[in-house]
């Protein structure tokens, strides 16, 4: 038996999510005997990401999928080609028992698709394998915790990445006689059906928002777009991600990928500073794994007070200068 | 053009819902049912492509108990022409609701199908990915913007994690709606008194042909860890000392 994770990457680098879902897969591993980690890299000119992963520790074997259709990854090619390897390998060797990837945007577009070509459920954003088919994952903004069994042969899981720590890696690949075994699969033909117009994403010098240790995130209390110059420059003292809210998004502060919360990204940073938000139930749902958190709003009855750390009644305008020049001197 | 909207029939996401005390699920007794939230905005996008001329027709699909035709009446309120209702009081999981779906999109033969991207009350964010696979339809999920392009073709604009990423999808599509879409209408009390009496057909999951098969086994739901209460400290300098002295985090 073997797990097939599939990689998320941009063809030149793996996200760190991905080494997160290779805990849970060797977790899921430790609950079966005798089962393989294959890692499935879809993408073109992706030669780059082969060489990444074979630094990656308990790999048995990795896919390469590297052709012009998957530059852009489109879920009506992607899902084929996972449902080709489960359905078509040589099954004396290996039959995969679970297919994983990471709950990000990517993941949750494709991953649904191939179970339903397979008639499986899929299991969304487990937090932690209880055993190779129970896991937990969070419902009701994660107001709740559902512990669920799946009866399928084949599991087909979404892993929030910020629940699993990330698996070891090295920078330089193993020894040459010791390397990973790599299988090139045979292309497959575009469906025809979607293609490719743009993207427009935001540039950012700053750390990965789901993956940054600290991060400083404004609502609506920031009160425009131009105030967030001052959580940016305070972010820079920390080494720090940006976020926001969703109303601060709506307000058109900040672009759309910056939310943090049920319906954008869920994050577990060692700091989680949130400057100007009143902390609705459906922004708290992304921060609950933070380590530590902070608290500033002038509002004493905001309900981000219940679930701060360190709370600061006080008006955000005065205390951000003042907070980013006691950083400045410390460093 | 014919546009399917589903629609589910959720608790108010406003309600601090409550984990039953055996651990065997939530509390929903005496709760607020709402349409949810993202498939609101489904109803309105199809309702708004109705007023721009581009479809002629928007039908409202649901799946739930009787109560579920509040829903339903709401969802026609904001001049969705008629509505299905696919009666079970069983839990229907997304495969299931993907299946069922199915059914109504072979019979309704619709150009497009909306849905929101995902329930607020389970989370999954499967069912139009799921759908979109069944019919064999290109999909188009978390779209904030959405434009009909000739010939038989949708654009559509997704809010994916680095930012956004356009796509063209040959119709029929699936298309899951993100809440920067749009913002959905109230319905008017003219509006209101027209939609009682406008068609909702009842079927049941038999007479379409799906037996529903769940094939996950909810074993407990708890509650999350309850974060301890924290302090409130006085100033920058108080703040700054706790995170370096106490926490450690700086």
């Amino acid at each position: 038996m073997a797990i097939l994770i599939v990689a998320e990457h941009d063809n030149h680098s793996i996200q760190p999510a991905t080494l997160s879902v290779l805990t849970a897969a060797s977790e899921i591993a430790a609950h079966t005997s005798d089962t393989e980690l294959h890692l499935l890299i879809i993408g073109h000119e992706c030669q780059p990401v082969v060489e990444i992963a074979q630094g990656i520790t308990g790999l048995s074997k990795i896919l390469v999928a590297d052709h012009q259709i998957h530059q852009y990854p489109l879920a009506e090619n992607i899902a084929p080609l996972i449902v080709s390897l489960v359905q078509e390998q040589d099954q004396a060797q290996y039959q995969y028992s679970h297919i994983l990837t990471s709950a990000g945007t990517t993941g949750k577009d494709y991953q649904p698709r191939v179970a339903a070509l397979l008639d499986v459920a899929q299991i969304s954003d487990i937090i932690s394998v209880e055993s190779a088919d129970t896991f937990k994952r969070p419902i009701y903004a994660g107001k709740a915790i559902a512990t669920v069994q799946s009866s399928d042969a084949i599991k087909v899981i979404t892993v929030r990445s910020s629940a699993f720590a990330a698996i070891a890696f090295s920078a330089s690949p193993l020894s040459e006689d010791n390397q990973i075994p790599v299988v090139e699969l045979a292309a497959q033909a575009d469906s025809g059906k979607s293609e490719f117009i743009k993207a427009e994403l935001t540039q950012s010098s700053r750390p990965e928002l789901t993956t940054a240790k600290v991060v400083i995130s404004g609502g609506r209390g920031m009160q425009n777009a131009d105030n967030f110059e001052l959580l940016y420059t305070l972010a820079d003292q920390l080494n720090a991600a940006v976020g926001a809210s969703r109303a601060a998004v709506d307000a058109g502060f900040v672009a759309n990928d910056l939310q943090i919360g049920q319906t954008g990204k869920i994050i577990a940073p060692d700091l989680y500073i949130a400057v100007g938000i009143s902390g609705a139930i459906q922004h708290i749902a992304g921060i609950t794994g933070s380590k530590v958190i902070v608290a500033i709003n002038n509002d004493a009855d905001a309900p981000i007070f219940d679930v701060a750390d360190y709370g600061l009644v006080a008006d955000l305008f005065d205390v951000l200068p003042e907070l980013t020049a006691a950083l400045k001197v410390k460093n | 053009m014919k546009i399917l909207v589903a629609v589910k029939r959720v608790v108010d996401h406003k309600v601090n819902v409550r984990v039953k005390t055996d651990e065997t699920g939530i509390e929903t007794a005496n709760v607020k049912m709402v349409i949810n939230p993202f498939c609101e905005i489904a109803i309105e996008q199809a309702v708004r492509f109705k007023e721009q001329g581009s479809a002629d027709e928007v039908v409202l699909v649901c799946i739930g108990p009787k109560e579920a035709e509040v829903q339903l009446r709401a969802g026609l309120a904001l001049d969705a022409d008629r509505a299905i209702l696919i009666r079970t009081d069983e839990e229907v999981q997304s495969l299931d609701v993907a299946k069922l779906l199915h059914k109504v999109v072979q019979e309704q033969l619709p150009d497009l199908v909306l849905l929101g991207k995902q329930a607020i009350d389970t989370d999954n964010n499967q069912t139009g990915q799921m759908l979109a696979a069944l019919t064999n339809m290109p999909q188009g999920t978390f779209a904030s913007d959405i434009v009909f392009i000739v010939p038989n073709k949708v654009k559509v604009t997704r809010e994916v994690d680095g930012g956004l990423v356009t796509l063209a999808l040959n119709l029929p599509a699936v298309i899951t709606v993100d809440l920067r879409l749009n913002t959905p209408r109230y319905a008017s009390l003219p509006n209101i008194m027209k939609a009682k009496r406008k068609i909702i057909t009842m079927v049941s999951p038999d007479s379409l042909g799906v037996s529903l098969s769940p094939r996950l086994t909810t074993l407990k739901v708890e509650s999350p860890p309850v974060r301890q209460a924290g302090v409130k400290v006085a100033d920058v300098a108080d703040l700054v000392d706790k995170l370096q002295q106490q926490a450690k985090v700086i």
